[in-house]
Formats: structure tokens, sequence, C-alpha cells
């Protein structure tokens, strides 16, 4: 890792020196939109990701995450690892060094009681701190010295950089927000919306939902950076007009989560005044299929409890749904340049994409073919199959949503070629992601054999992600049904091999356990696959120096974004 | 006059309080969550303490009475405050300091007082919208007139496609096609308002001219469509009245008899269309503000309904209701000073 980062740094320094004539500033006004507008510039109180990332200009984690997914110090100088002496061995502490002489935009030093004060603020109880799991497991944040923050975990932790990395970890002011700890979080407006930060730009004017001007930060630490003396950050609209702002009458440079039909991206880029950029994080829209029974005429304390399903764990049944689906239509239909074809629960970083399953292909022929081979064949002539006296009629739910009723239309075809039929349901977003225990339409309920989202994780390891396939994480009536572990999957030999990831420690070593982790529940139908969704943004031609990243901010390195000559 | 005012506005305070409550509890019983919008990588548990922190889970009256605490007590002394300190019109009278950090209405997107965004959206929406609504006026009045006096001639029949136009062609078609022709093909106006824009000098007021044409555009022809069609049948009404005749015989010029007698028996229900569409400015107009990204009033608005942001979107609605009802008021008072055969003693 060491290595790695002199490599950066190296690299860093030669970018530096060739545009050391630039002075910081120098290239005007960059011009940013957001079509789902920022309502705070406080990170810990929303857990949405314009905000984050319009928070990033200000607020700084102490390290980040590249393009590639790999850790970068950002105020350290090095990332702490058990080699360097940072973490100690038995991976119960971690100790970060921040880099001297960094300032607050307001000119006070950056000190280890800012990032001690971070952790108190977002673990007080009545805070509602939306990124307190960052800090699960810690038992304390101490500050030694000025320049010396130590982390204790309350069990060997082999990935520690989780707290105070990444997008959503940045570190706060203590002096700012002292007054605003606990419940007093929301009446410290002033501070939420002109937050002082470590980053390149400061805030000038903030409006909630609508804009936000920021300037170059005088006191930033590189030299010359950032290049851009003002930036202005526009929400409102839509997606499809955003781009359009940026592609075709270039008054915006830069325009954030272009989801648009890839008929409409293709037409844009025509104009010559953009391009999309697009960049793949973990995101995954899957099928996940059912392991519990939710026949309607069980009582409510047995729809979606009690065990199996009457058909879906058969493994020839969702083998063959899986083959059946055309995924390459799939992505070109919905997604264009947002999307890849994936057969894996968790296709990236790379060191944990699993290489198992290949999926490119529909393979219509092969799935009829294991279906007839395992018996169950359409007996009484309705075109429908039938598992001991079972028809394979699923129903099939996901939330209302233009490309996912698209998906779902055409997965429908396809299960039909196989004598499945599918009915189909959409149910309003936040119903049905709104988890609330006294509505039927919840996807943490599941009534219904199949149903459609997508899921990630944050930062780049999956370890609480893969937690989602343990046994006890299926929602119950006695948890108000809450509980990650949607599809009720249980394999007590994921359980045990999930133990051995929890102490294995390196990349190369979690990767490993991680693809096996991923394999077993393919394998067991837990879910099917379909899309690996990206980010996709529009940036106009006259931009360099963007480089977009799945892994943090998009806007990570905006220091170095500067002007086309 | 005076008393049928006061009797109204006395009147109008169990109404407007019936109207709070039927907006809470339709909000409050309708199926929703804050944190529906929320990524999936944050756990239940974090987002329980996070409705928690927001306020959430208390009994509905208790919610109830601490909006009603917040809108009608701490709001009036932060105005108050803010009239005697800050405002051109009172800030010579000394400083009042009746606000000491009571809970205000605080929105669950911002963390931050509701009524600060509304007064910080009002501008843009009010040079917008109300600027909209004055030149449909003024475009609609005299369109409407002469159409009914020269019925079915060209003129009327060329108003009455336009208004067909503007009456059938929604604003998310003709916003995106305005933006598409003036600036995507010919680059004239820019396609996103700048609510950061001051007006401070000659050059800045053309700026600001110039970006608001496009949405300006598009409402003043929906707005103009639907006045002109109501100035044309009242106008019609009228002259074919006896008085008109009578008027006529008794040797009285044409525009004598249009522009005096006629207009002003024909302006009584155009009156009150105009002032019941009022509140509407200040309401804002949703879909062309969000088209042409003004972010006004509309835009917070919808933009609150989709973030389930409950107390923004209770307030705002409220805040219209009471619009409403004022201009209600003021359209039948102005009923009384155009048709002296009203009288409300």
């Amino acid at each position: 890792m060491t290595a790695r980062t002199l490599l950066l740094g190296a690299t860093a320094s030669i970018a530096m020196a060739a545009s050391a004539q630039a002075e910081r500033g120098s290239d005007g006004e960059l011009r940013l939109l957001y079509w789902q507008a920022p309502s705070t510039l406080n990170p810990f109180l929303s857990g949405g990701r314009k905000d984050s990332e319009a928070a990033g200009l200000v607020l700084e984690p102490l390290a980040r995450f590249d393009e590639r997914g790999v850790l970068t110090p950002w105020l350290v100088d090095e990332i702490p690892t058990v080699e360097n002496g940072g973490v100690r061995e038995d991976l119960t502490q971690i100790t970060w060094k921040l880099s001297p002489g960094v300032t607050w935009s307001d000119g006070t030093p950056l000190t280890s009681a800012d990032v001690k004060f971070t952790y108190d603020y977002c673990t007080h109880p009545e805070g509602g701190c939306a990124h307190q799991t960052k800090f699960d497991g810690i038992t304390s944040v101490e500050a030694p010295d000025a320049q010396t923050v130590v982390i204790t975990f309350d069990a060997p932790t082999p990935n520690p950089h989780v707290a105070f990395v990444g997008l959503e970890s940045p570190v706060l002011q203590a002096a700012q927000f002292a007054d605003c700890l606990g419940a007093t979080a929301s009446t410290c407006t002033e501070a939420n919306f002109n937050p002082i930060g470590t980053g390149p730009f400061v805030v000038d004017e903030f409006k909630p939902n609508d804009v936000i001007i920021y300037s170059a930060n005088d006191r930033f630490r590189l030299e010359g950076k950032p290049h851009f003396g003002k930036v202005t950050l526009k929400g409102g609209g839509d997606a499809a007009s955003a781009a359009r702002a940026v592609m075709e009458t270039g008054e915006f440079d830069y325009a954030w989560n272009q989801q648009l039909a890839p008929d409409i991206i293709k037409s844009m880029e025509a104009s010559g005044k953009g391009r999309f950029i697009s960049e793949f994080g973990p995101t995954v829209e899957r099928l996940v299929l059912n392991h519990s029974n939710p026949d309607p005429s069980l009582g409510p304390d047995e729809r979606s409890i009690i065990k199996p399903h009457p058909f879906l764990q058969d493994p020839a049944i969702y083998k063959a749904m899986s083959m059946a689906i055309d995924r390459p239509l799939l992505v070109e239909v919905g997604y264009g340049p947002a999307g890849k074809v994936t057969c894996n629960w968790v296709p990236a970083p790379e060191w944990h994409n699993s290489d198992t399953f290949d999926c490119d292909e529909q393979d219509l022929e092969g799935a009829n073919k294991l279906l007839d081979d395992a018996g169950i064949v359409d007996t009484d002539g309705d075109g429908i199959r039938e598992k001991d006296g079972v028809p394979l009629k699923v129903l099939y739910q996901t939330s209302t949503n233009a490309v996912r009723q698209d998906t779902q239309e055409l997965v429908k075809m396809m299960w039909a070629d196989i004598g499945i039929e599918t009915e189909l349901r959409n149910i309003n977003a936040s119903v049905y992601f709104g988890g609330d225990a006294g509505s039927p339409d919840t996807f943490q309920k599941f009534y219904a054999d199949v149903q459609m989202y997508s899921n990630t994780f944050g930062g780049t390891d999956p370890q609480g992600y893969f937690g989602n396939g343990l046994c006890d994480k299926a929602p119950t009536p006695e948890k108000q049904w809450q509980g990650e572990n949607i599809s009720r999957y249980c394999n007590p030999e994921f359980d045990a091999l999930f133990e051995e990831l929890k102490t294995a420690v390196g990349n190369e070593a979690r990767g490993a356990i991680g693809r096996r982790l991923n394999d077993m529940a393919i394998e067991d139908g837990m879910m099917i696959p379909l899309v690996h969704r990206g980010r996709v943004s529009a940036q106009s031609n006259t931009l360099e120096g963007v480089v977009m990243n799945a892994w943090d901010s998009e806007l990570w390195n905006i220091h170095d974004w500067r002007r086309a000559d | 006059m005076l008393t049928f005012a006061i009797r109204r506005l006395v009147l109008s305070v169990p109404t407007l309080l019936f109207i709070a409550l039927v907006i809470f509890l339709l909000l409050n019983l309708a199926p929703n969550d804050p944190m529906a919008q929320v990524p999936l990588t944050i756990p239940p548990e974090v987002k329980q303490k996070m409705r928690e922190a927001l306020g959430i889970g208390e009994a509905l009256p208790l919610q109830f009475w601490k909006w009603l605490v917040a809108m009608f007590w701490t709001e009036p002394k932060v105005l108050i405050d803010w009239l005697t300190a800050d405002s051109l019109l009172l800030g010579w009278l000394p400083d009042t300091a009746l606000y000491q950090g009571e809970l205000r209405v605080i929105s669950w997107q911002t963390r931050s007082p509701v009524m600060d965004i509304v007064v910080q959206r009002l501008p843009q929406t009010l040079w917008v919208v109300g600027t909209a609504y004055l030149l449909a006026i003024v475009i609609a009045v005299p369109i409407g007139i002469y159409s009914a006096y020269r019925q079915y001639s060209w003129f009327d029949q060329a108003g009455t496609f336009v208004s067909m136009i503007g009456f059938s062609i929604p604003p998310f078609f003709s916003g995106v096609l305005v933006i598409v022709i003036f600036s995507v093909q010919l680059g004239w106006f820019p396609s996103i308002y700048d609510t950061t824009l001051q007006v401070t000098d000659w050059d800045s007021f053309l700026r600001q001219i110039n970006q608001m044409i496009l949405p300006v555009m598009v409402l003043t022809l929906q707005i103009t469509a639907q006045l002109s069609r109501f100035m044309r049948a009242s106008m019609l009404d009228n002259l074919g009245q006896d008085y008109v005749r009578t008027a006529r015989a008794k040797g009285l010029g044409e525009p004598n008899v249009v522009l005096v007698h006629v207009l002003r028996n024909s302006m009584i229900p155009v009156v009150t269309v105009i002032a019941l569409g009022v509140p509407n400015i200040f309401g804002g107009a949703i879909i062309t503000e969000q088209v042409f990204k003004v972010n006004g009033i509309g835009q917070l608005l919808i933009t609150a309904i989709e973030a389930n942001d409950l107390p923004m979107v209770q307030t705002l609605t409220f805040v219209f209701a009471v619009l409403i009802v004022l201009f209600n008021l003021i359209a039948d008072l102005a009923y009384g000073m155009l048709d002296p055969r009203i009288r409300y003693d």
C-alpha cells in the first residue's frame, strides 16, 4: 500500500509541477448541476448522496477511495496498516497521524480533537446521525496529541479503515459544532448550512434545495489549487433537462447522476458539447427469490415466515429462471452506459468479483431442458409447468419506476418461454422502501415470490453487506419486520464461512472468502443478479481533470479540475 | 362594509383551524416515510433513530399542538422581530427580542425553519409568476373586449385558436418546446434560471429580464388563454342588454358605450376570477418552475412532497389556504365597490 501511495504521490507531484504556473482560482467559474438539489451541507444529518457530495467540497475525511477503490491518504500522510505499525497486531486499534500544517478555512489548525469531536457528534444517542454505522464497534476515539488519533475497537477488526474514511465520514470542526450535539443538532442551521472545512472550497451562500455558491479556499493545503475560483452548484429539475444544459446548451459544465434512457443519451451525445462518463461501484439490480411461503391464505405470523417456498428452492427452477433471462437486452433497454451484465451479488471491487458464473447469453433451450430433466413439466396442458402439482406461477413485485417496469415486462416474456407464468406488481417507492411495519407492501415483508430492487454497500469492504445473507437477519414480526436478509435465505455453511471473513486480513484473503460467499449464495438461489449498475454523469468538453469515481464522491478530485485551453 | 369584513375575518379563524386539522390528518394518516429516500446501505436501526430525532412517532394530537404553537405563536414573534430590526418599513421602531430560541416549524429535509426557506423562495416566484400574471391581465382584457365586440371576426377566431392552444398544451410540453427552440437551437435565452442574480444595475436588470422571458412566456400563454375567455364571455353577456341599446339610442359614441358602460359591468365576474387567481401567484407554478429550475414556492412544495417532508408540506398548504380565504374576502369586497347594487349592510 505504501508503494502505491508513493506512486500516487509521485504522479500527483508531476501533475502539480506541470500546472504550477497556474494560480489558484485562475480558471474562473465552474458550474455544476445536481437535479436533486442538496438540502443541507451537514452530511451526518442526511443519508442522501447529493448532500454528502455537495458537502465534500468543504468537509474532508482522513482518507478517500480513488477511482479503483484503493485507499488514498487525504488529511494524513499515509494509510495506517499492520506493516507500518499504524494498526496494532491484534487488529483492535488503529492510529492515524494527521498531516502537519493542515488548517481549517478560518485559519485555525486541524487537530485530532476535531476528529474525536466528530466521533462524539455522530454517536450521540439523540442526534439521529445518518452515518453512525461508520463508527460501529468503536469503543473509544482518543487524541493523545494534536496530530494523533487513536481508535480502539471492541474486537479484532480486519477492516479498520471505515471511520473517517470516504464520502460519508468527513471531519467536522469542533469549534463550530460544539453546541450542536444531540437533540440540538437541528437548531444549528447556520453551522449545518455553512460548515467550515479543510477542503478546496468554502461556502459563500447556501440556499437549501436550490443553489450553493462556493469560492476557492485561500488556505487550501495544495499550492495553486483549486484551479477554479468559484463553483456554482445548482439544483432542481430532472435528469434529462440537466443533461441538456451540459450536452446541448453548454450552460453548465457538469451534470450529476444521469439515469437516462439509452436512446436519449445517444441523441444528446451527437451535439458534441459534452460527453457522458460512467464508473461502476458495487450496485446490483437483482431479483430476490423468496425462501419462505408468501401464500396469502397463511396468517400474518406465517406468511413469508414459514419455510420452504412451494417451488422456488428447487435448483432446476431458479437456475432455469436465471438462464432464461436475456441480460444484455435488459441492459440495452434500460441502462445503456449505466449498466453491465453481472451474475454476481458483489461484482466490485475487483478482488471480490467472482468469475465462477457465466450469464452473458440467454439460454432458453438449456433452461427448458433443465426443467424437463428435473421432471418439472406441464402436465395439464395449460402452458405452465407444475412441480409436484403446484403450477409455477410467480408474483413479481418491484418499486414504481419506468426502467423497472420495462424490465418486469421483458422478464415476464422470457419466463413465459420456459413455462413460468408471471404476475407483475409495482409499488410506490416510498411505501415499498418505507419500512412501515403496518404496511403489507414493504420489500421487507416480501408478500410475493420474486422481487426486484438494487442494493449496494459503502466503501470497498462488503463484510456488512455479506451479513445480509445470515440466517438471523431475516425480517420477522417480532423484529417489527426489520432485517436485511430479505430472501430469508439460510445456510449454516454460509454463516460459518462468514465468521471466517470477520477475521481475515488483507484484500486478497478477504476477496477469496468474499468470492466463495458470493458463489454460495448464488448457487443456493438466494437471488438472481441482473445488472451491475454504474454511475453516469455528463461533463462538458471544456472541462479537464475529471476522474469519475464510484467509490467516493464524484467530485472527490475537484481541486484538479480545470478549464481546457 | 367594515362590519361585514370583520365578521368574515372572524369567521375565517375556525375555518382555517379546521383546514389545518384536515391537512394535518391527511398528511399523517397517509402512508409515508421521510426515510424512504435514504439509501438501503443505512440500516433500519439508524433510520429509526433518525426518525426519532425528527420527532416522528409522537402522539398525533401532540404533534398537531406543537405545530399550532410554532405556527401561531413562535413564527409571529420571529416575524415581528424581523420587522422591527431589519425591514425598511418598520425598522425605525425599537428592536424587539420576542423570539428566545423556542422550537420553530422545522423542515425534515433541511433541519432548518420552514418559514425562512419560504421567505427565501418568495422573490423568484413573485418575479416570475407575478410578472406573468400582470402581463396576462394586460393582454387578456383587450383581447377579450375586442373578441366579443367583433364576435366571429377573424380576430375572434384567431383569439379562440390561441386560447385553445394555451388551454390544452401543458407547460411540461410548452416549456421544453421553448427551451429547445430558444435555448438549444437559437441560444437566445438561458434554460436555467439563476436565483442568485441580484438586480443592482441596468446590466443585471437586463440579465434578469433575459432569464425571465421563457418561463414568463409559458405561464402568460396559459393565464391569458383563461382570462381572455372569461372576459369575452362576460362582454358578450352585457353587449346584448337593454341598457346598451339605450346608451346607443341616446347618441353615445361606440368607444363610450363599450369601454365605459359595458366594460364596467363586464368586469365584475372577471375581477373575481383575477382576485381568486392571486393566491396561485404565491403558490408558484409547480411544473413551470421545475422545467426552468426557477426553484420557487412551487418547486419547494413538490420536492417536499417527494421527500415526505411533512412539516414543509403542511405549512405551505396551510399558507395557501390562508391566502385563498383572504382573497375570497377581497373578491367579495371588490364586488361591492364595482357594483352599487351589492351592499353588505
